[in-house]
Parts: C-alpha cells; structure tokens; sequence
C-alpha cells in the first residue's frame, strides 16, 4: 500500500488551517464591524453636539444683540435717537464694550435715514430704504438679520434691525454686524486639520469663508485635495436644513462626515464637515492593528498546522512501515505453512512410485546375480545401469527426506545452551576449512548473553548451515563473523553470521528461505538448506532475518527467545 | 530364513509384487495381498509368522486391518509400513500389537533385518 503522504500533508494541513482561520476572522470581522459601527456612532454623536454648540453661541451672540437694541430703543425716545449727537454718544458707549456694530442707524416707517452714525455717512445718510426687501421685512417680522450683501457700501456685511412701534408711528433700528464675530464663532469649529466649517444661507451661498478654499456668497465647493484639476464639485445643498443631522458621505471619492443645523433668527444653516482618517484615526489604527494580529495569529496557525502535521505523518508513515513489516512476516510464514503442506504432499505421492522403482531395480539386481548374464557382452551394461537406477533412488529418498524434514512437525528438545559456547564449538567445525580457503573467522560475543532454553543439535544446525552458506559466498578470501547479544528489552538472544561475499540481488531476498531455492550450480545444492532453517528457528520460537547488499555482503540475524 | 511364511499387503501392485519376488528369491514363503480386505481372507485360511502391513490403503486401511488380524490370530507378528509423513500411524500400529514400523520407501535389506527380528521373537528367541 503506497500513501501519498505529501497529498496528505497538504490535505490535512489546509484542514487544520481552514477550520482555524474561518472562526478567527468570522470573529475578528465581525469584531471590526461592531467596532465600526459603534465608534461610527460616538463620532455623529460628537459631531452633532458640536455643531449643535457652535449654533448655539451663534444663537447666544443674536439673541444679545436683539435684546440689546431693544433695550436701547425702549430706553431712548425717538426725538433723542434721531439726533445724530445724541445716537453718536450713545454708539460710543455700545462700542466701548464691544466690537461688534459697525455703524448704526435709524429710519422712519417710510424708509427715510433718519440718523446715522458710522463710517459711511455721506453715502447712507440720504438713502431712502423703502424699497428694500429687508425694510418690508422687518415691517412685517419686528426682527430681520439679512444675508451678507454688498449693498450700498460695495462690501460684504449684514444688517441686524428691530422694529420699534410708538403709540401711533414706527421706526426702525438697524445695525451693522462685523463679521468677524461670526467668523469667530464658526472658526472654533475648525478643531482637526481637515475639518472645516461655513455657515450658508437659503439659497446656498456661502455666509462666511471656508476654511478650504470658497469664497463670499459663492456655492460651498469640496477642496481639492488632489493636484488633478477637475471642475469643483459643489457640497450637497444644506440650505433647507431644519433640524440637526448628520450624514457620512462620499466626496470626490473622500469620505466624509457632515453636520449641519438651521440658525435661529436666520435662513442661515451652519455646515460642519469633518474626515473620517482624522476622527476616525483610532479606528483606522484599530483596524491596522486588527489587521496585523489577524495577520500573525494566522501564521502562527500556519506553523503550527504544519509542525502537528508533520509529526502526525510522521507516525502515520511510520505506522505504515511497521504494518507493512509485519505483514510481510506474515505472509511470509502463510507462504511457509502452505508450503511445508504441499512439500508433504508431493513427498509422499512421489514416494510409492520411488518405493516400485526402487524395489524394481533390486530385483533386477537379484535376476542379474541368479542368472548366468556374466558372458553376455552387455552385462556390465545392464549392471551399471540398474546400479545408477539404484544410486539415483537413493538420491531422490534423502531430497523427499530432507523435504519431509522440513515439512515434519518437529517436537523440539529443551536443553541449557550457552550461546557463546555452541557459536565456538560450530565455528570450530570448519575453521579448517576456512583457513584453507583464506577465510578469516572474527567473533564478536557479547559477554552478557544469559543460557537460554532451546534445542543445542538443532541450532547447531542452522548455524552450520548458515556458516557453509558464508564461506560458499565469498569463494576465498574474506571474513566470516559470528556475534552474539543479550537483547534486554525482549528478553532475547541475537547471534549473526555476517560476510563478506558477493552478496544476494534485492529481488532474490525474498525467496531464499523459499524450498527449492538456490544459486548453487545445479547438483551442488539442494536448496533446502535456508528453507528448513527458517522453518527450525519458527517451532523454536525465534525469528530469522536477512540483510544483503550486492558486493558488500549478506548478514543473517537470528533472533531466539531467553526460554 | 527358510520355512519363513511372510504375508505382504500393499495397494501398489508392482511394488509388492516385485518384493513378494524378491522374498521369495530368499528361500521365504511370501504371498501378497492387494486390500485389506483380501489379507483377511488370506490370513483366514493361512498360517504366516510375519505380516507387513501398509497403513495407508484404500477401503480398510492398516489401522483396521491389524485390529482384525490380531482378534484372528494374535500369534502373528505385524510389522507397519509407513510413509514419513505417518509416522504417527506406524507408532499407533505398535501400541495396538504391530512388533515395529518401517518407513518407506526403505532398502530391502532393512525390511529384512525386522521381518527377521520379528520372526525371531515370534519364535521365542529374543
């Protein structure tokens, strides 16, 4: 079974990071949003008050102006108003304390300029206002607070007049503002850097001069804050404004907030226009902020998924080869069972027809004595050739008995073997042999191998099998070693014949405890000789491995149970 | 070993009868018997010393066979022929009275050698 474990990694990977990162930004998202919304909020919020603070001192500023020319019309008779000596003292002592008229007049119900005391005298003085819209206004209201206007003077200004009525005649106070007691109160509103603050009148021009560009009685434009030249684009008309609001819109593509509020007395309406990347800057930080935690959490998710991830692959592929080990023992020994089952068959069918040749043969063998053959010319022939019958039986018995010898259950004896001991005295069997051939025999026994319960003749067996199979593989010149160890963790017994011969080809390595198998040259071996001491080391409880490398060697391990 | 009266009971037709030849060559008194059954019959109306006995056998197979010649004649010495793969009937053959197994295919001298010691014991001389 062959996983795709870079497939898997991935796979398991994105798992990890998919079902961490949806929940991380669903919750860091909608954090924002809440976030947003809420400080969305405060902002309109602030700007309403302060808009709402800003109309209201302007308001203030009116509201004192008109109860100051009532005071002074209900305090001062007509006959002394309209004596310019007397109106000029008396607008003396209102500037003394204040700034804000910048001149004063009085006129008579049918528009005439009774008294004037300003800088425009000459040119006001015989004016007759009959005909002005503001007169039939303020005739009608009591109070009139005009727009900006040149007028007369060919400079921008606004009036401020209360109608006074007296028993059966009328006649009017009028004023005029400096505007830069407006402009006072309108620039406290320029708090941030971007914000600016205007104040319009009914029509939409402008009543003082923006911040930002805009200029008297001109329609409020969006400042350019880019150096493209395009048309200026005029703010959204405010003018009809009665009560308070706040909108956040889009600008030449720039956010941004705007707050505006009807004046009392007036047509006026006080805009307020603020940036959002300046009043929202916290949040905008917030955002970054949110954006760069978001950023690490994710990549600290990313590490982690592929460090859990590769330690759990890790044991899934080890996992894998252990499974793949085991079941290859597995079928390894299945192949063993099946095979040592069909080996019994085949030996005893083959048997009887051996037992007939067998018997055949000695009869001939029997005639060719009784009968007197010797002075035929073949009988040497006939001899020989029933004798070869004979040896060859005899062949075929010891392969079937070999054959049953691997197939037979065997009832394995109990005896104390010291490991060491039995390595030495089989080493010593052909040792000779070895030396004959320059084969060098290096022991390497651990010292603390413990006795162990087997059967001695039989792993005597196998490692004499083992030890011929080395010296056969390497010819003539080498080392044979034999080692021994105590393996604590099992309680077991390893000893291995290693050497240094030829080696055995990957796709060999599987067979060789197979039957039949060998590389022997046909009638040297017959190829039970691994087979059946495979099958020995199974009844004795034990296991045996091989390891091979073409050119370098073949060791062969076997591992034996303490008891 | 003459006046040795051996009966040879074996399916295989060529091989026993090439040993029952082969046996009487030797001077002894071999007959065959191809089944069970018909060993029986022979053993009914013959004496013999010795019976070889071949476990393995279509319809009454040796087990059997030597249960039924030892309640009929129980002087007779039976020795069991066995594959290697049933040893363990040539040891079954011996705790029901079979004097000893051979395993086959065996030389003709070691069949012999135990028809010989068997003959010897029946006649008293071990």
């Amino acid at each position: 079974m062959d996983r795709n474990y870079r497939m898997l990694w991935w796979r398991h990977c994105l798992a990890i990071i998919g079902f961490s990162v949806i929940p991380l930004l669903f919750v860091n998202l909608s954090l924002y949003g809440l976030f947003d919304r809420i400080y969305t909020d405060k902002v309109t919020e602030t700007l309403r008050t302060s808009v709402e603070n800003r109309r209201d001192a302007i308001d203030l500023f009116f509201n004192e102006r008109i109860a100051q020319l009532f005071t002074i019309a209900n305090t001062n008779t007509f006959a002394d108003l309209t004596d310019e000596t007397y109106l000029g003292r008396l607008f003396e002592i209102m500037h003394t304390k204040s700034d804000s008229y910048m001149d004063i007049g009085i006129i008579d119900s049918e528009g005439n300029h009774l008294a004037y005391v300003g800088p425009y005298h000459d040119l006001l003085k015989s004016v007759n206002y009959k005909n002005e819209p503001w007169f039939n206004e303020v005739r009608a209201k009591g109070i009139h607070i005009s727009d900006i206007f040149m007028g007369y003077r060919k400079f921008p200004h606004f009036i401020l007049a209360v109608m006074v009525r007296d028993k059966n005649t009328s006649w009017i106070l009028r004023v005029t503002i400096n505007l830069k007691n407006i402009d006072d109160i309108v620039e406290k509103a320029w708090t941030g850097t971007m914000s600016d603050a205007f104040l319009i009148n009914s029509k939409n021009r402008l009543q003082t001069v923006p911040r930002f560009g805009g200029e008297f009685l001109a329609v409020p434009t969006v400042p350019q804050y880019t150096t493209s030249s395009l048309e200026p684009v005029p703010y959204p008309d405010f003018s009809s404004t009665v009560k308070t609001k706040v909108e956040r819109l889009s600008l030449r593509g720039y956010e941004a907030f705007i707050a505006a509020t009807p004046v009392q007395h007036t047509k006026w309406v006080l805009v307020l226009k603020e940036s959002p990347d300046e009043i929202l800057s916290p949040l905008v930080k917030g955002k970054y902020w949110m954006a760069l935690l978001t950023a690490l959490g994710l990549a600290i998710i990313a590490a982690g998924a592929a460090l859990f991830t590769n330690g759990l692959i890790n044991r899934i592929r080890e996992t894998d080869r252990e499974n793949a080990a085991k079941s290859d023992m597995l079928l390894q020994a299945n192949k063993m069972v099946a095979l040592s089952k069909m080996a019994a068959g085949i030996a005893h069918e083959v048997n009887n027809p051996l037992a007939s040749i067998s018997e055949k043969a000695g009869w001939l063998l029997d005639l060719l004595a009784e009968e007197d053959l010797a002075a035929s010319p073949n009988f040497a022939e006939f001899k020989e050739s029933v004798e070869k019958i004979e040896h060859h039986v005899e062949r075929a018995r010891k392969i079937i008995h070999n054959l049953l010898g691997f197939a037979r259950r065997m009832e394995p004896a109990k005896e104390k073997i010291n490991i060491n001991n039995l390595l030495d005295e089989t080493t010593g069997l052909l040792e000779n042999e070895a030396r004959y051939v320059n084969i060098s025999i290096d022991k390497q026994y651990a010292d603390d191998v413990p006795v162990i319960t087997s059967d001695l003749s039989q792993i005597q067996q196998v490692v004499l099998n083992l030890l011929n199979n080395a010296i056969d593989a390497i010819g003539s010149d080498g080392t044979v070693t034999v080692g021994s160890r105590y393996l604590d963790k099992t309680d077991q017994v390893e000893l291995w014949v290693a050497d240094t011969g030829k080696g055995i080809p990957e796709a060999e390595l599987d067979k060789i405890f197979e039957p039949f198998f060998t590389t022997k040259a046909v009638g040297k071996g017959t190829g039970l000789g691994l087979s059946i001491s495979y099958s020995i080391i199974e009844k004795l409880g034990g296991a045996m491995r091989v390891q091979s490398k073409v050119g370098e060697g073949t060791v062969f391990t076997i591992t034996l149970p303490k008891n | 070993m003459e006046g040795l009266r051996v009966l040879f009971v074996d399916d295989e037709d060529d091989f026993r009868e090439t040993i029952v030849k082969r046996l009487n060559a030797r001077k002894i008194q071999a007959m065959g018997a191809e089944s069970g059954v018909r060993a029986l019959e022979i053993v009914k109306d013959n004496d013999f010393d010795v019976i070889v006995l071949d476990v393995k056998m279509p319809g009454m197979d040796g087990i059997e066979t030597l249960r039924h010649i030892k309640q009929m004649k129980p002087e007779i010495e039976v020795i069991m022929l066995t594959g290697h793969a049933s040893v363990e009937f040539g040891l079954k053959g011996m705790q029901l009275g079979a004097f000893d197994y051979v395993m086959k295919p065996a030389p003709l001298n070691e069949l012999l050698d135990t028809i010989n010691q068997a003959w010897s014991k029946k006649r008293g001389l071990h």
